[in-house]
């Protein structure tokens, strides 16, 4: 369940950007973006952030998760392929091994949205 | 009225691990140190690998072992034998060792411990071919264990694991000829992915393949050296 680490990572990241606001800010959302070639799950993910923020500045917070998909360039055909996780990485035509991957490994926060309305909210994160 | 605003944060989810294992590295390279991160499934060998080692280098290196454990101290007694430093780092109910964890492993070696004195700190990390593999702990190079016993689609459906790993191990392959396994598709599935990682057969039972180990090691730590010393 390294799921609740990377949670733990996101709240932190937030807390920091929170706190450097002047006037505290309700933030809304928070965009993902998560590679599928990476060890992350979505579900879990969306599940462990639920869990975690409860109480905190960031309850009820909505989680919107981008994946990308994993693709890499072949330097022989000169072409990017999507390689079939779990069956096949290596170029479909040419056979060569995965060596550039183009996409896939991404593991970060995008953006947020925010409102400026400023609800009553209480941050117990310690 | 209500507005919303967008902020672009553009940050990497493991960016705090990344800084800490970063950290870790310049202390190792202070130090003159050379770190591997030894990563399996549970039971895939990496103990018994690590007793080996100990046992054959002892008078060539100097040598200190990290050990990741869930909760037990049962590896860490083990090793303790061979008269070098055993960190142990009871990780909890986390399945993978981190970089603040070993940073705790670094502070105690140099409490209690000379660490100028020491070449080479082998990692061994909470047995799992998942999550070890995102976190990042401070290293110079991933070693990553295969035992034949769990067949050769691993690398397939753990792929990041054996994508990252500098070398592999194929362990316990002594026992291949009681298996329907074949040895080159395990090596043919990691190099689809990684086609540099150095693959290495070898059976702690009957220390077939030993010294190719052994001599990567040196090479790694003879190289790293000259790296960080020049």
């Amino acid at each position: 369940m390294h799921e609740t680490d990377m949670t733990k990572a996101l709240i932190l990241t937030m807390k920091d950007w929170y706190e450097s606001q002047p006037e505290k800010p309700q933030i809304e959302k928070i965009h993902l973006i998560v590679g599928q070639f990476t060890c992350v799950e979505p579900i879990s993910l969306k599940f462990a952030f639920e869990i975690q923020t409860r109480n905190t500045f960031l309850e009820g917070v909505e989680l919107i998760i981008k994946d990308v998909p994993l693709i890499a360039f072949c330097h022989s055909c000169q072409q990017e392929y999507k390689p079939q996780i779990g069956l096949q990485y290596s170029c479909p035509d040419c056979k060569s091994p995965m060596e550039d991957i183009r996409s896939g490994r991404e593991l970060k926060i995008d953006h947020i949205e925010y409102s400026s309305l400023k609800k009553q909210v209480t941050s117990n994160l310690s | 009225m209500h507005q919303t605003f967008n902020a672009a944060i553009e940050l990497n989810l493991l960016h705090a691990n990344q800084e800490g294992a970063n950290h870790n590295r310049t202390h190792f390279d202070e130090w003159g140190i050379t770190c591997l991160n030894l990563m399996s499934s549970p039971g895939a060998g990496k103990t018994v690998l690590l007793e080996k080692t100990l046992a054959a280098l002892q008078d060539k290196l100097s040598m200190a072992v990290i050990e990741g454990d869930m909760t037990t101290e049962l590896d860490a007694d083990r090793l303790r034998q061979y008269n070098v430093p055993v960190i142990p780092i009871n990780t909890g109910r986390s399945c993978h060792l981190d970089s603040k964890m070993v940073a705790g492993g670094i502070h105690t070696l140099k409490q209690e411990y000379d660490p100028e004195t020491i070449d080479l700190v082998l990692v061994e990390n909470v047995g799992n071919l998942v999550c070890p593999a995102e976190f990042e702990v401070g290293e110079h190079a991933k070693v990553a264990l295969l035992s034949v016993t769990e067949g050769e689609d691993k690398p397939l459906k753990y792929p990041v694991m054996f994508q990252e790993a500098d070398c592999l191990l194929i362990s316990k392959i002594d026992l291949a000829p009681y298996l329907d396994i074949d040895l080159e598709r395990i090596a043919q599935n990691v190099r689809q992915m990684n086609p540099d990682v150095k693959i290495i057969y070898v059976s702690a039972q009957t220390e077939v393949g030993l010294n190719l180990w052994f001599d990567w090691l040196l090479t790694q730590v003879q190289n790293n050296s000259l790296v960080t010393t020049t």
